[in-house]
């Protein structure tokens, strides 16, 4: 169950996007994210996945597990990508029937918006694959920071991520194993109408919700007797540190954007 | 003369006031410096809240807790907890940080120890109990023996004086007991640590300087491991096992041979079997 998972995973590495500052990549992505959308012809659209191929290609992962990551959306993509050819209207009409038409525009439009979710995902992907979800964690308590002098409690805040992270795949683990028992007592799951199937999941729920609620009061009782007692005052073992190579990242998407601006309608 | 650590005067505790019958109920000791303490005990007899105790994590409601000369009150809480380590039950619910490193940083971070030393820190805590190799590991990839060797490595970073086992050895394989166990021990000899372990594992507390025998939250007994076995059947009766010489001794006993009457540990029951047949 865990190594199907890409969301979240991590592969070990030591390409320079591995060793980018988490800052940097989050940043970039959520940057990436934004500035996708002031693509809108064919050589801006090429500039982006030229961009997020040498981003790929830097990052040392096969290209497989990229497409992997786009896999399970595909539906999603297809969906929106087919509403968007039959829907929308202009250019030359090759086809129509009712309000139904595919013109040059739908088509133009539909394979935009492929490239779009194709690339956001690759990016993203890129993120998480590179990170360490614990430096992910990092990032965010950083930029966060400022919002401290808004009273945001910026520390809980990433405690309560990083603690999240690290039980995903303990839970994972419980929730199988609670399965399995209620298998084994003769619970069937995924069978039936759809009121069963909701109610077979009982057996699963509670006692996994009971069993977190221990396992935070032991957790809880294990970072007392540790002597954890709330942001103030604390170390860090994790540095974050901004190097050269990260200014650089920063420039190439500053650059990416002026190229964009030029080359867009 | 003998350092005491660790003073309990007259602690008695109850969880809620429905409670008819407190879970510690006027109990006293003293503790040396250095000294391998065990408590034994049924289930429900107050060992674990005994240990909450000891570290703060529980107010007791009448009594005084002293540790290495300092009073246990709200104050000094935190000051204790810096003395007195903590290992629980079940290394899941203990493990905070993403990787091993990050959990054995997690307590230095807590009391804030600059990165420089905590680097050093960390890297000497992880090589005590051979868990180097692991640095970068998450939890989800080590086993239970080794996510609760992690979890001594992040109390003896910190360098308590006192380390609590708190049944640390209950959910292990016997070889994963068996490495928690020894690295333990090198660690007292190393540091002249003192330790009190919460147990049920018999053959592990007959290794103990003392046992503290609990039943229903008060001490019904506190003796060397030899005199606390010699009673036998009495700690049957408590609901509690013996060790493997004693149960021994007891088969022989019923196949009518006629054996010694304290308490043999196995060196001893192997002395003791070799003289009886090169007698013959």
């Amino acid at each position: 169950m865990l190594e199907k998972m890409l969301f979240g995973r991590y592969i070990q590495g030591d390409s320079i996007v591995h060793r980018l500052d988490p800052r940097t990549k989050l940043i970039g992505t959520f940057y990436f994210i934004i500035v996708i959308f002031l693509a809108n012809n064919f050589w801006s659209y090429l500039a982006m996945t030229l961009f997020t191929f040498l981003c790929v290609y830097l990052s040392d992962i096969p290209f497989k597990v990229f497409i992997n990551g786009v896999k399970p959306l595909i539906w999603l993509i297809s969906f929106t990508v087919i509403l968007q050819i039959l829907f929308t209207t202009g250019g030359t009409t090759y086809f129509s029937f009712g309000i139904l038409n595919i013109t040059s525009f739908g088509l133009m439009n539909g394979a935009f918006i492929f490239m779009r979710f194709v690339l956001i995902i690759f990016m993203s992907t890129l993120l998480t694959l590179t990170t360490m979800p614990i430096s992910l964690t990092d990032a965010i308590e950083s930029l966060l920071g400022p919002l401290k002098r808004f009273k945001v409690p910026v520390h809980e805040l990433a405690l309560m991520l990083s603690i999240a992270l690290r039980f995903v795949p303990t839970l994972m683990d419980e929730a199988s194993k609670i399965m399995n028992a209620q298998r084994a007592r003769g619970v069937d799951f995924g069978e039936g109408n759809i009121i069963q199937q909701m109610k077979a999941v009982t057996p699963i729920l509670v006692p996994l919700f009971v069993s977190s609620f221990n396992r935070a009061d032991e957790l809880a009782n294990a970072m007392e007797a540790r002597g954890y007692k709330g942001g103030e005052g604390r170390t860090k073992y994790r540095e974050l540190d901004w190097k050269v190579r990260d200014s650089l990242a920063i420039l190439a998407f500053v650059v990416l954007t002026f190229v964009l601006l030029y080359i867009r309608n | 003369m003998m350092e005491e650590m660790v003073q309990l005067k007259n602690i008695s505790f109850t969880y809620s006031e429905e409670d008819l019958r407190p879970a510690l109920n006027d109990v006293s000791f003293s503790i040396n410096r250095g000294e391998w303490i065990a408590i034994i005990g049924p289930n429900g007899s107050g060992k674990s809240t005994l240990a909450k105790t000891i570290n703060g994590l529980i107010e007791a409601s009448v009594g005084q807790v002293i540790i290495d000369g300092i009073t246990l009150t709200e104050e000094t809480v935190w000051d204790i907890r810096t003395r007195v380590g903590m290992v629980f039950q079940n290394p899941d619910n203990q493990f905070v940080g993403s990787t091993v490193q990050d959990d054995v940083a997690f307590g230095l971070e807590n009391i804030g120890v600059p990165r420089e030393e905590m680097l050093k820190r960390v890297e000497d805590a992880v090589k005590t109990v051979n868990m180097h190799e692991f640095m970068d590991k998450e939890p989800a990839r080590l086993s239970g023996g080794q996510k609760q060797r992690v979890a001594i490595a992040g109390i003896i970073a910190l360098a308590p004086e006192i380390i609590i086992l708190d049944e640390a050895t209950t959910m292990l394989d016997p070889k994963g007991r068996k490495e928690v166990i020894q690295t333990i021990q090198k660690l007292k000899a190393e540091r002249n640590l003192t330790v009190i372990s919460i147990t049920h594992d018999i053959d592990e507390a007959a290794q103990a300087n003392r046992i503290f025998v609990m039943q229903e939250g008060h001490l019904e007994r506190i003796g060397r491991p030899e005199e606390i076995f010699a009673v036998g059947a009495d700690i049957i009766n408590m609901g509690l096992d013996i060790p493997f010489p004693e149960k021994l001794k007891y088969q022989l006993s019923r196949q009518g041979l006629k054996v010694p009457e304290g308490y043999l540990t196995e060196e001893g029951m192997v002395e003791w079997l070799w003289t009886l047949l090169s007698k013959k």
